[in-house]
């Protein structure tokens, strides 16, 4: 069981840095054909200051932390059980190549249904860019198998 | 593209159909998108976990829902975005990626729309279920 202390919790602030060779490695590994996240001519066409984050990539970048299993490690959640349960993102403000996102993330909420058999913990995230700017807060549930 | 002037609840979003799923596409999502659980990538990991095989990340479908709305508005124009992932995409699935206009109201000064969304596989089971909200102006 996940001890319930941990409700509430915060983690250190990290920041992360966005990169076009980055965005593009995205773009390639989703298929993505829209010239607006490879071609910085054409993002500035669309009128985006550079490449645009595109809307789930926040999410990777969440998971750029300097160590990015620290809070399952801390909840004591090994990963061959986890699967993510859902997924939220409600956005601000745009993010860019260039920008450094700081990420703010706090546990949310713990609990188990089928008498502890799934365990869920909900990870809310907010995001900050480099000017101090509220760009997204992100909303994920991570679902515990036991076996 | 929209016409936000005759957008009427209901309506379909422009669908489309992914490439099945490779394990080449898995590897450069995993890479991509910093998600290096080995679930997805290492068959003798998961094997070793009890899954027959690796399964792709649900970020990815994910990913490729998020591509019917930027298709269809501006990424700018994309408020909110949230999923639910129901059911183990596997190796090999091609995606339908679909959504649909459930409401359109004003919120913050602008005119909005909600849209229900799904991904499902080639033989039309559901994997993920989500909802968007779009401004239309």
């Amino acid at each position: 069981m996940i001890d319930r202390q941990f409700i509430g919790h915060r983690m250190p602030a990290y920041s992360v840095p966005v990169e076009a060779s980055r965005l593009r490695f995205f773009a390639k590994a989703t298929g993505q054909t829209d010239p607006v996240y490879t071609d910085e001519s054409a993002a500035r066409q669309a009128g985006y200051a550079a490449l645009p984050v595109p809307p789930t990539f926040l999410f990777c970048l969440e998971m750029d932390a300097p160590n990015y299993s620290a809070l399952r490690d801390l909840l004591g959640i090994p990963i061959a059980k986890v699967l993510h349960g859902e997924q939220r993102f409600v956005y601000h403000a745009p993010a860019q190549a260039g920008d450094t996102l700081t990420f703010e993330q706090r546990v949310a909420d713990i609990y188990d249904k089928k008498g502890g058999a799934l365990e869920f913990m909900v990870r809310e995230t907010r995001v900050t860019n480099q000017h101090g700017v509220h760009v997204a807060d992100l909303l994920a549930t991570t679902v515990v198998r036991h076996a | 593209m929209l016409d936000a002037a005759t957008l009427r609840v209901g309506d379909a979003l422009p669908a489309f159909t992914t490439e099945p799923i490779s394990r080449l596409t898995l590897a450069l999502y995993c890479g991509a998108s910093g998600d290096h659980n080995p679930m997805h990538v290492d068959i003798d990991f998961a094997r070793r976990a009890g899954s027959p095989d690796v399964f792709a990340h649900g970020m990815l479908s994910m990913a490729y829902l998020a591509q019917l709305l930027t298709r269809w508005v501006p990424q700018r124009q994309l408020r909110e975005y949230g999923v639910r992932f129901v059911a183990i995409t596997q190796v090999g699935d091609a995606i339908t990626c679909s959504g649909r206009v459930t409401e359109l109201f004003e919120a913050h000064g602008e005119r909005r729309a909600r849209l229900e969304l799904s991904t499902c596989n080639q033989h039309g089971v559901v994997k993920l279920v989500g909802d968007a909200v779009v401004a239309l102006t």
